[in-house]
């Protein structure tokens, strides 16, 4: 069905000038979400009067790995897979940084992040390699890789520890220009739109989508589903050593111990409007959904509710949220 | 098949690469057996003298409530779904008994538990079964719901305290004469029912017939939505039995206490032979799985390696015997 759904709406166009009503249909669920998050704002604002600039800096700080870890969720499941050891590669990349960039100076902290960013690309690549040649679904590779790289990263660091150089937390602290545009924002923004948005525009974006929507045709139409899917896993391996680095940024120390993270990217992918059967989709809906369920979760303490009953509320919003997307599936298909 | 017609060797059909394919693809046991049987000898080699019967039966014991588990996986599985909240399920049923048993009673307590298990399994099974919400999403939110629930009972209960009952201690962590855990009596029985309705009950066949293909047994006449919802209660009782025996065999009552136990779950389902993709998979693979698992974590351990270590090789092994596995039985 989704396959059908993609066909009516990507209909051919003669010139690449699009009009605004496609644009509009086509992000509707990103545009939606976006109303949404600009609701949560002003309802925030209301419960909290003093909710200003330094409240909107620590959300951007408190959403960013989650955020990357979301990106790098959606890079897996566009191509029609799931990676469930982006905590673990998380939790890898930020105890190497934090181990090599303690107490060294801060030149070289560039070289550590430029090689972490490696790593992240070849413990991708080491993923998808696994999924694309053993031929083992991808749930249960990933699952397995989720206990190497947690091990690994136990292996570098036993305990919290490590340090971070003074300019990386410099780039995601405070405001940049006004003070209601924090750094963070920026900064994710920014590496989007540099890593992200020449993929999609690309050959191998193309490829990403059409191997997610249909293996088969992609196969037939020339495009090596193979590496397709090694490449969509070493973006998933560089986005999730983002989020590692700005776990690093952020706290200051690496900790070895993977976080929810990996369970959450799954939940803002969904929430985001990117398909799980793949080839649905943008990276823009899912970084929304994770401001959208952290500011939910920050609501809740402004009206002094308890913070588990935020989990609950947050669980109850990503199974609600999906049964009313399928509910509308389910009627268009009849 | 024709790989026997033009064998020139009259040797037995089991010997030929494809007689060892369908071996491995229709009785997975044989080959797990044969992988558990080098696995305890491995364990002998590494620290001569370490397998007796007391050594089996600790296996043994620690392998059921990891079997109950993956049990649930290996059903879910069938049909091309899974249940993510077995281990926050199993947590809470265990967590719920501890605290209220000193008011109810214990088969109060347990009733009670196994009642909240089977409405959160009617949950996922609404979800999964009429409004076709991908099963990985709907358990993995009803597991949030789940534990976000279990922690403010936490704190309402702070005062009461909690404390596991001891006849779940002598069920969950005795051994009779030293090496016949008495959770056997719990699991047997399970695992007998399990395995007769998987393969000898109506009900069995449609899990299959739905993970195979769900349009054809639509077409056929299954109410897919009835049965998933059945499956799924199902599912989240077996996780609350579950429960029950993790408390009883660390003595601990805690919301997070079998979280660590849902990826190996779904990790000895995959490694005794059922598919994930649904419509293969036996539950008696399923149960070598988790004993394999078990006595793979026990000879990490008993090598002395640092926790690290333990980990990556567990991984590997996962990765190693499930690309084996695919390899030998896709032709």
């Amino acid at each position: 069905m989704t396959a059908a759904a993609d066909t009516a709406s990507g209909r051919p166009r003669s010139s690449t000038r699009r009009s605004f009503g496609t644009v509009l249909r086509r992000n509707s669920w990103t545009i939606g979400l976006l109303g949404i998050l600009v609701l949560l704002l002003v309802v925030t604002r209301i419960i909290q009067p003093t909710y200003g600039p330094a409240g909107v800096q620590g959300l951007a700080i408190s959403v960013l790995p989650l955020a990357f870890a979301a990106v790098a969720q959606t890079c897996a499941v566009l191509a029609r897979g799931i990676d469930l050891s982006i905590g673990s590669m998380m939790a890898l990349t930020s105890v190497v940084s934090a181990s090599l960039m303690e107490d060294r100076s801060e030149g070289f902290a560039i070289l550590v992040v430029l090689g972490v960013l490696v790593l992240g690309l070849l413990i991708g690549a080491v993923n998808g390699a696994l999924v694309a040649f053993t031929r083992v679904p991808d749930i249960v590779v990933t699952l397995a890789m989720l206990f190497v790289w947690a091990g690994a990263a136990l292996l570098v660091l036993n305990t919290p520890g490590g340090g971070s150089a003074d300019w990386l937390g410099g780039v995601t602290r405070g405001p940049l220009l006004t003070q209601w545009l924090p750094k963070a924002a920026v900064l994710l923004v920014v590496v989007i739109a540099v890593v992200w948005v020449p993929i999609r525009r690309s050959r191998l974006g193309l490829a990403l989508y059409a191997v997610g929507s249909d293996p088969l045709a992609a196969f037939r139409s020339g495009v090596s589903v193979t590496w397709t899917k090694i490449f969509s896993y070493m973006l998933a391996g560089l986005f999730s050593a983002l989020a590692g680095l700005s776990l690093t940024a952020t706290t200051g120390i690496g900790t070895p111990v993977p976080g929810p993270y990996t369970l959450m990217s799954v939940a803002a992918v969904v929430l985001g409007g990117v398909s799980l059967a793949g080839g649905r989709g943008g990276v823009f809906g899912p970084v929304i959904a994770v401001v959208i369920l952290s500011l939910i979760r920050t609501d809740m303490t402004f009206l002094n509710i308890d913070t588990n009953l935020a989990t609950v509320a947050q669980g109850l919003i990503l199974v609600g949220v999906v049964m009313v997307g399928s509910l509308i599936q389910l009627r268009r298909d009849r | 098949m024709s790989a026997v017609d033009t064998a020139p060797s009259r040797r037995p059909r089991w010997m030929t690469a494809a007689g060892i394919r369908a071996l491995f693809r229709e009785r997975p046991i044989v080959p797990l057996l044969g992988m558990l049987t080098i696995l305890v000898i491995l364990s002998e080699v590494i620290r001569p003298g370490i397998v007796s019967p007391n050594w089996a039966g600790v296996m043994i014991r620690g392998a059921v409530p990891l079997a109950i588990l993956a049990g649930c996986q290996t059903m879910t599985m069938l049909t091309a779904g899974i249940d993510l909240s077995v281990g926050a399920v199993a947590s809470m049923s265990g967590f719920l008994v501890a605290t209220l048993v000193a008011d109810t009673g214990l088969p109060a307590a347990i009733l009670i538990a196994l009642a909240v298990s089977a409405v959160v399994g009617f949950v996922n099974g609404i979800g999964a079964g009429v409004f076709k919400v991908h099963p990985l999403i709907m358990t993995l939110g009803m597991s949030l719901v789940v534990l976000g629930l279990a922690n403010v009972w936490q704190l309402i209960r702070v005062q009461t305290g909690s404390g596991v009952p001891p006849e779940f201690r002598q069920v969950g962590a005795n051994m009779i004469g030293g090496f016949i855990p008495v959770n056997l009596l719990v699991f047997i029985p399970l695992a007998l029912l399990i395995m007769f309705v998987l393969n000898r009950t109506g009900f069995g066949r449609l899990l299959y017939a739905i993970g195979d293909n769900e349009v054809a047994s639509r077409l056929s006449g299954a109410k897919s939505w009835q049965v998933l919802t059945v499956l799924y209660i199902i599912s989240a009782m077996l996780a609350g039995v579950a429960g029950f025996l993790y408390s009883g065999l660390t003595n601990v009552a805690s919301v997070t206490l079998a979280d660590s136990a849902l990826l190996p779950s779904v990790a000895a389902a995959v490694i005794g032979g059922t598919s994930i993709l649904g419509g293969r998979g036996n539950y008696s693979g399923t149960m070598v799985g988790a004993l394999i698992l078990t006595v793979i974590a026990s000879i990490l351990s008993s090598l002395g390696y640092p926790e690290a270590v333990r980990q990556i090789l567990f991984g590997s092994m996962i990765v190693f015997v499930a690309a084996a596995y695919t390899r030998i039985t896709t032709d």
